[in-house]
């Protein structure tokens, strides 16, 4: 590795003014449409059953969606209620929490049920930042245009909306439960640029800044003594019989037992796909990141939308084997690391949108053969965060990045002096549940959903800074629409018939019956590497 | 072409795995299905603090299983959860001062100074010096020095003198966020105008342009200068 770090090495004066043409619009579309997995037909099918049947989805989500229940609909006994609440919150990350806190606030008996610890969540590990409109120079209306263009005008435009004009309101709320954004010595919010926006308007914690709002969220959860239960994931929710959630079933991931609870309403925020490594990609995403309140809420009639487009972010590490995958920050190349190939040529302009530079890498490394592959087979081309100090001096990056640079570190490579090796990585679900604006399911009673687990306000590309965003605002509308809503709703009868017509459903339509989801938990052991078949849990 | 292995015992039990492994990836490579003792798998959620020690060595040495490798020999066990003291309070009625801090954790002045959290953070925080900070009553200083704390609880788990530093940490952080970092202004005055209706008229005719009048109006908007 080496020898062919030094070949970056001898190009790097050279490239210094060496500014790659950006791609024209006719060249990104054909770029992505060669090589964005997205486009590529073999990575996508219908989906046989369903709501949303005949819908094209990855495999990976088609083959949890395509399964059996854990339940036995017709002899799963419901008649003893462990818990019986206002309001259920299934999952417990950004939007968890914070639809917690909020029906909390509005006077609901609440109970939050988490499958890992509360805030174990893809929330915890947003680095980059969360957008809000509260300059002088910007406004919740230019935050509703970037949005737009971002998700490709395909964005539900009530969505949107609630998202922009709620996001002043909700860093006003993190500011007052003792967030410790980065400021000025005046108080005034430090902001960025993002990807797509046209303001400065991304608001960070260091680049701890996910973290730094999951840890506040959570120690209020904590405060209030809200009830949580933690290791215990939903499988599978509860209907009147006629297609109104009245509960869920929970399982004791250590114990095995399962539990019952009644509530007069649920919301689910369960978080994304990652871990299904949609197109065999690697993740950024939590260990959790297993769609399980998909599976769920399309038993009991949710339609999802969206979910033919996946984020892959085009720089996820690709060495060492340790971290491959994870995430490495569009900071990095926003400070002026370009991307090379073993020749260290430049082959892509670095600030192109994700998904053409994600493009660009997969061209570069399969068609082009011009990556490099490392021991363990897997691609990547060179990030060349050397750039970095040579442009902007000395202690750039222990000072900017300070998260990524402690990363490399550990395994004993120091990204000030060589370059790293990146590919893209599975990053975000851009589709979900469709809600409306109170995150309300469009087709099913006294269900909400929040958080990544939902669709429509992204369109097809979510933008930078917006996730954070959308946690947070949807999390609280959730937690606000759910307890108002409980108060004029009476505790529902149980039952699981929604899961036996699903279940016939899928009978009819000949489906193996090997098939068990939500799987809830990845399966990376060697005795059980088979992806979304786990016996064990 | 054969795999270098190395020995590990997992709990005391010795399994052979592939050499450059983390603790995480090691574990699972011997079979572990983890529930516990597994998050964010990226080095941010402090789930998998892990205890561990070298052949021919008393000392104890720790760290998170997604980001240590294993080496020949290692003796190891995860500490997923720590059950540790957390106070509960109303971020918005504490004032930021010492006496309030302590009588949420009174521990906090059992410090006996001999470092040993600070040996035993994984992300390298000075963390004996900022509890130092917070016995002075330096909120500010504390807060920003345990910044980066990701709370396993290895801290709390070594700490003789039984104080919870994590838990004190963000108790530090959210009254300093609260009560001592200046208020952001221009977001109070944005709220006021969003609560009074300022930009509702703008937002419903964007959102009855066309898809070709809205993607206009989205090419001609201007970007802010870096």
């Amino acid at each position: 590795m080496y020898e062919l770090i030094k070949a970056v090495e001898a190009t790097r004066q050279r490239r210094y003014d060496e500014r790659h043409p950006r791609l024209s619009p006719e060249g990104k579309q054909q770029l992505l449409e060669k090589f964005h997995p997205d486009y590529r037909p073999d990575t996508m099918r219908p989906v046989k059953v369903g709501v949303s049947r005949g819908t094209v989805m990855p495999h990976e989500l088609v083959d949890v969606l395509e399964s059996w229940s854990r339940l036995d609909p017709e002899k799963f006994p419901l008649d003893k209620i462990d818990y019986d609440v206002d309001v259920l919150i299934i999952g417990g990350g950004g939007a968890g929490a914070s639809a917690a806190l909020m029906a909390n606030e509005n006077g609901a008996d609440v109970l939050l049920a988490t499958k890992l610890r509360l805030g174990d969540a893809n929330t915890m590990m947003a680095q980059g930042g969360i957008q809000a409109a509260d300059k002088p120079n910007d406004s919740p209306t230019l935050h509703y245009l970037d949005v737009m263009g971002g998700g490709g005008f395909a964005n539900k435009p009530e969505l949107v909306r609630a998202l922009v004009q709620d996001a002043p309101l909700v860093i006003k709320w993190l500011e007052d439960l003792g967030c410790m954004f980065d400021k000025e010595p005046d108080g005034t919010m430090t902001t960025q640029h993002g990807g797509g926006t046209c303001r400065k308007r991304m608001h960070a914690a260091r680049d701890y800044s996910g973290a730094e709002i999951m840890r506040t969220l959570r120690d209020e959860v904590k405060n209030r003594e809200i009830p949580v239960l933690e290791f215990s994931p939903a499988v599978e929710l509860l209907s009147d019989g006629e297609g109104t959630c009245t509960g869920a079933v929970l399982m004791n991931l250590e114990t095995r037992e399962f539990l019952i609870v009644r509530a007069k309403t649920v919301v689910v925020s369960t978080g994304g796909f990652g871990r299904l490594h949609i197109a065999d990609f690697p993740t950024t995403n939590h260990y959790g990141a297993t769609a399980d309140g998909l599976v769920m809420v399309y038993r009991l009639g949710g339609r999802l939308v969206f979910l033919d487009a996946t984020q892959f972010h085009p720089t996820g590490a690709a060495y060492p084997e340790q971290i491959v995958g994870l995430l490495i920050t569009e900071k990095v190349r926003g400070l002026g690391a370009q991307l090379v190939n073993i020749h260290g040529e430049q082959f892509v302009y670095p600030l192109e949108t994700r998904d053409a530079v994600s493009s660009a890498i997969i061209r570069e490394c399969v068609e082009r053969k011009k990556g490099i592959v490392t021991e363990t087979g897997q691609y990547g081309v060179w990030l060349d965060s050397p750039m970095i100090e040579q442009i902007h001096g000395e202690g750039t990056i222990l000072r900017s990045l300070p998260a990524m640079y402690r990363q490399y570190a550990r395994f004993g490579i120091d990204m000030r002096k060589t370059p790293i090796l990146v590919f893209p990585t599975l990053h975000y679900q851009n589709g979900g549940v469709d809600i409306r604006d109170d995150t309300s399911v469009t087709t099913v009673e006294n269900l909400f959903v929040a958080g990544e687990t939902s669709g429509g306000v992204h369109g097809r590309n979510r933008l930078m800074g917006n996730s954070l965003l959308d946690v947070v605002v949807f999390g609280r509308r959730a937690g606000v629409a759910a307890a108002r809503k409980a108060r004029h709703v009476e505790s529902g009868h149980l039952s699981l018939a929604h899961v036996s017509d699903y279940h016939k459903e899928l009978e009819d339509a000949g489906l193996p019956k090997d098939r068990i989801s939500p799987i809830l938990l990845p399966s990376y052991t060697r005795h059980q590497a088979v992806p979304g078949a786990n016996p064990a849990v | 072409m054969e795999e270098e292995k190395v020995k590990i015992f997992i709990m005391g039990k010795a399994y052979q795995v592939p050499k450059g492994l983390t603790i995480m990836k090691a574990m699972e490579y011997a079979g572990y299905q983890f529930i516990r003792g597994c998050g964010c798998r990226g080095g941010f959620c402090g789930a998998c603090g892990t205890v561990y020690r070298m052949p021919d060595d008393y000392r104890l040495l720790v760290g998170l299983a997604c980001q240590t490798v294993v080496e020949d020999g290692m003796y190891l066990t995860q500490i997923p959860v720590f059950p540790g003291n957390k106070a509960t309070y109303d971020v918005e009625e504490l004032r930021p001062v010492l006496s309030d801090i302590l009588k949420l954790y009174p521990e906090l002045t059992r410090c006996l100074g001999c470092n040993t959290c600070t040996k035993a953070c994984p992300q390298d925080l000075d963390v004996m010096n900022y509890m130092a900070a917070a016995m002075r009553g330096d909120i500010a200083r504390a807060a920003d020095m345990s910044f980066d704390c990701l709370m396993c609880g290895l801290c709390a788990a070594r700490c003789p003198a039984e104080t919870v530093q994590y838990n004190i940490a963000i108790l530090l952080r959210r009254v300093y966020g609260r009560h001592i970092a200046p208020r952001a202004e221009h977001l109070a005055a944005r709220v006021e105008e969003i609560l009074d209706g300022a930009f509702d008229e703008s937002l419903d005719e964007v959102m009855r342009l066309s898809r070709a009048e809205l993607e206009a109006l989205y090419n001609q908007r201007d970007i802010e200068p870096e």
